[in-house]
């Protein structure tokens, strides 16, 4: 029923590396969530009553793996304002990793990565979308679901390339003056930001 | 399990991820063309203040905002 090839991976993992056993998606029930242990004392003590439910019946189980790898990935691209793509049906997302382009396919494998000031860019079909993200998160489930959260996220027509060049050119220099390490940060972010917007616009 | 890893510069520098992240969000803002940059401006307005408690009494709050009063 599950992919067993990577039951024994994690199998062998957790004999290793573990002092307690962590649960990984692949050994989690599907079906219900009830405190066995729980239901079992409790009928000991008092077999005319049901039992209550306890907190872990009304908790939501993580989605299960499919056993084939699904056809498309669903997206979600949510702002704190504005939820830019909900639940949409797409080939691939390439989404702009601290560690590089990072391009997400049906059936990738559970990762939750840091992004940087860049560009991402949703393929379905033929038609590319292109948003320029400011910094956040993306979460890839091992249900072919990604999410990806940002504070801005702006499609790149909507960016006017005299102010990003000012606004590197500007950056530059305050790093020239900046003394303390708050103002090199600062300086130095600005100008990783405004260099990421160049590439977008002139890429 | 890891020693401490190599921590992005603004880390060093004593920046929070949140105050980063908002810097950059702020910085994308005032890039942007000329209708979306006035809606944009005003998704960056906050309004709060702060009291500190002393002795089971609140001080006197510092009240910080970007609407006109």
């Amino acid at each position: 029923m599950l992919r067993h090839g990577s039951r024994s991976l994690f199998g062998r993992a957790s004999a290793t590396s573990m002092r307690w056993r962590r649960l990984f998606s692949t050994d989690l029930p599907v079906e219900t969530a009830e405190d066995t242990k729980f239901v079992e004392s409790w009928k000991k003590m008092n077999p005319n009553m049901d039992p209550p439910k306890t907190p872990s019946a009304y908790m939501k189980l993580r989605p299960p793996t499919p056993a084939n790898i699904p056809s498309k990935l669903t997206v979600n691209l949510v702002l704190p304002y504005d939820s830019v793509l909900s639940s949409k049906e797409v080939d691939m997302v390439i989404v702009p990793a601290t560690t590089g382009q990072m391009g997400v396919l049906p059936g990738h494998v559970a990762t939750i990565a840091e992004l940087k000031p860049g560009i991402l860019s949703v393929h379905e079909g033929n038609d590319v979308t292109k948003y320029f993200l400011s910094s956040g998160f993306a979460f890839v489930h091992a249900n072919s679901v990604a999410d990806i959260i940002a504070i801005e996220a702006t499609p790149i027509d909507r960016l006017d390339p005299s102010l990003v060049q000012k606004g590197l050119a500007d950056f530059q220099q305050k790093l020239n003056t900046a003394s303390t390490d708050v103002e090199k940060a600062e300086a130095q972010i600005g100008i990783d930001v405004h260099s990421a917007l160049n590439a977008a616009l002139t890429g | 399990m890891s020693s401490s890893a190599a921590q992005p510069f603004w880390r060093a520098a004593g920046m929070t991820y949140i105050t980063y992240s908002n810097l950059c969000a702020s910085l994308v803002r005032q890039c942007l063309k000329e209708p979306y940059r006035s809606e944009a401006v005003s998704r960056e307005k906050v309004h709060f203040n702060v009291s500190k408690w002393v002795d089971g009494k609140p001080e006197k709050p510092t009240i910080r905002t970007d609407t006109p009063e």
